[in-house]
């Protein structure tokens, strides 16, 4: 399933996440899974919410750098081997990943895999020929 | 030689040396009106003519210039004579993206040396000395400006150039450099090198020339007392020759302005007024004797006091003290002139708003030059390595444009402090005058 991803600029110093997550608390807002990239002054925080356009725009309102970014939710078994068969199949297709975070799905015994690939459909129907529901 | 580069000038008495203005001004401007179409447009608008000014008790008739003239009449705007009888050019920042380009006859370029040369003999140099020079050379004037005054005094020149620590020092040693010439930040950086490396008490260091910056007494001391010199103050400006404007004698109390070639007055930079003698405020130069690239009247933003009072070296040229501020946002960081607009003008090309701020440190002698600029929706993206793309070419752009580097850092929308309202664009930390 090909999902938008929240990105958002923060800046290394205390209390920015802090700051921002609050304000997803306070509206209420439903955090399922974030990663963060750090470089050297700054990060990308790149949440999955429930709403994200919604939360965008509020953030944005706040004063906030970010941006929307499609990635593929891949959800698979809560077991070991997942991720691996995953991944190899991309691998033999040649397919290249940007990055990947995973977390715990609602659904009982399920995990969830973002992947950020170059072509979303590509890699959804190159998983889906190895039987790899994404 | 003795203790003057040209005695029968710099001992002359003011009397003399005022008629020996009066009479320079006069030619000057009759050069400059006869030459240059803008400066005389300038005249014209202001209502003289060249048989206005008699002497420099008519000099306040005459119109200023600034900065901002040499940008718009860049590059050939206020030359005076044909660029076939000019042989050399040097350059500095501008306000925004054009440099200032000043232009050199033979005779301009000797002058200069001269001015040069004086403070050289008035620092105790002579043919027995080794001068070792490592301003910059190039488009920069402080390297060819010591150059050339060491040749006219027959010191042997050692032309190093900035950077290298290493091998100045072992210059500096195995050649015996006698006077160092750098900017003061750099003279304290080599001071603090040669102790580390233990070739301190192997040099032969008696006298430095520093200039180019902002340095204060501390400073002064703290130079004299690691290297076991004497340090003596040099001022100057590209769009007057360079370095030699003025420079300090063995006083060390104030810099004696080479008055036979520059007239000096100090104006209030509110309302353009000339102030009396001993009064503090803006620094303004009129070039009586050079001819490519004369001017009248110019305005150096430097807030200075001038000392009329007899200097016990013998120099009757008139004092004048350090810069003690600059009436507008020019910055000098590790010797080279930067002005804020020019950093508004790389972001603005990088397609970024100019919400930015400048940070100035000084951190174990030597200048930092941090610059924050405000994260923004054009230039985020999902991938730190995108944004890294961005931030070089930012850096690559403000270096091309300063000519010195700059460490960027994106920071948060909206969080560069703002007073009232306005953004404060400089915190220079260094405690400079």
């Amino acid at each position: 399933m090909v999902v938008s991803q929240l990105s958002i600029f923060l800046e290394n110093k205390p209390g920015q996440l802090s700051e921002l997550v609050n304000v997803l608390a306070v509206y209420k807002i439903d955090l399922l899974a974030l990663s963060i990239a750090e470089a050297q002054d700054y990060g990308v925080l790149r949440i999955i919410v429930d709403q994200p356009e919604q939360t965008a725009k509020l953030l944005r309102d706040k004063g906030w750098v970010c941006s929307l970014t499609d990635v593929l939710a891949v959800t698979v078994p809560d077991a070991p081997g997942s991720l691996t068969k995953i991944l190899s199949v991309l691998a033999d297709n040649n397919l290249s990943l940007a990055y990947s975070y995973a977390f715990l799905s609602k659904s009982q015994g399920k995990a969830c895999i973002i992947l950020r690939v170059e072509d979303n459909a590509l890699a959804a129907k190159t998983l889906a020929a190895a039987g790899i529901e994404a | 030689m003795g203790k003057y580069y040209q005695p029968e000038i710099e001992t002359m008495p003011r009397e003399q040396l005022k008629a020996l203005q009066s009479e320079r001004l006069v030619q000057q401007i009759h050069h400059v009106y006869e030459n240059v179409p803008y400066y005389r447009a300038k005249m014209e608008q202001a209502g003289v003519t060249p048989e206005d000014i008699h002497g420099i008790e008519d000099l306040h008739k005459l119109p200023f210039l600034s900065k901002n003239d040499l940008r718009d009449a860049y590059p050939y705007g206020l030359l005076a004579k044909p660029l076939k009888d000019c042989v050399r050019i040097q350059s500095t920042s501008g306000t925004t993206g054009r440099r200032v380009v000043a232009f050199y006859t033979q005779h301009d370029i000797d002058l200069w040396e001269d001015c040069c040369a004086r403070a050289i003999v008035a620092a105790g140099g002579s043919n027995e000395d080794v001068v070792q020079v490592c301003y910059g050379y190039g488009l920069f004037t402080g390297g060819p400006g010591l150059n050339g005054g060491s040749h006219k005094v027959g010191s042997l020149t050692l032309p190093m150039s900035s950077g290298n620590t290493e091998r100045q020092l072992q210059f500096m040693e195995d050649l015996e450099a006698t006077i160092l010439c750098c900017t003061p930040s750099y003279a304290l950086y080599l001071a603090e090198s040669a102790i580390e490396s233990g070739v301190r008490d192997r040099l032969k260091l008696r006298a430095g020339i520093f200039g180019a910056e902002a340095w204060t007494e501390e400073m002064r001391h703290d130079i004299e007392d690691k290297l076991g010199i004497k340090a003596y103050d040099i001022y100057g400006l590209t769009e007057l020759s360079g370095p030699g404007v003025s420079f300090e004698c063995e006083e060390q109390k104030g810099m004696h302005v080479n008055e036979d070639h520059f007239i000096v007055e100090i104006i209030d930079p509110e309302t353009g007024e000339v102030l009396p003698e001993g009064s503090k405020g803006e620094l303004v130069f009129t070039s009586i004797t050079k001819e490519a690239f004369p001017m009248i009247r110019y305005r150096t933003r430097d807030i200075c006091v001038l000392n009329p009072t007899p200097c016990s070296c013998g120099r009757t040229h008139i004092r004048m003290s350090k810069p003690m501020g600059r009436s507008d946002d020019m910055l000098i960081i590790r010797g080279v002139n930067v002005f804020p607009s020019q950093i508004e003008t790389v972001l603005l090309n990088q397609g970024m708003p100019a919400n930015y701020q400048i940070i100035i440190d000084r951190v174990n002698n030597t200048d930092t030059f941090d610059i924050e600029v405000e994260m923004t929706d054009a230039l985020f993206a999902d991938s730190v390595a995108a944004i890294a793309n961005k931030e070089k070419e930012i850096i690559a752009a403000l270096r091309a444009m300063l000519g010195i580097s700059a460490k960027v850092h994106l920071v948060a929308p909206k969080s560069i402090t703002r007073s009232e309202g306005k953004a404060v664009r400089v915190v220079d930390k260094r405690k400079l005058y």
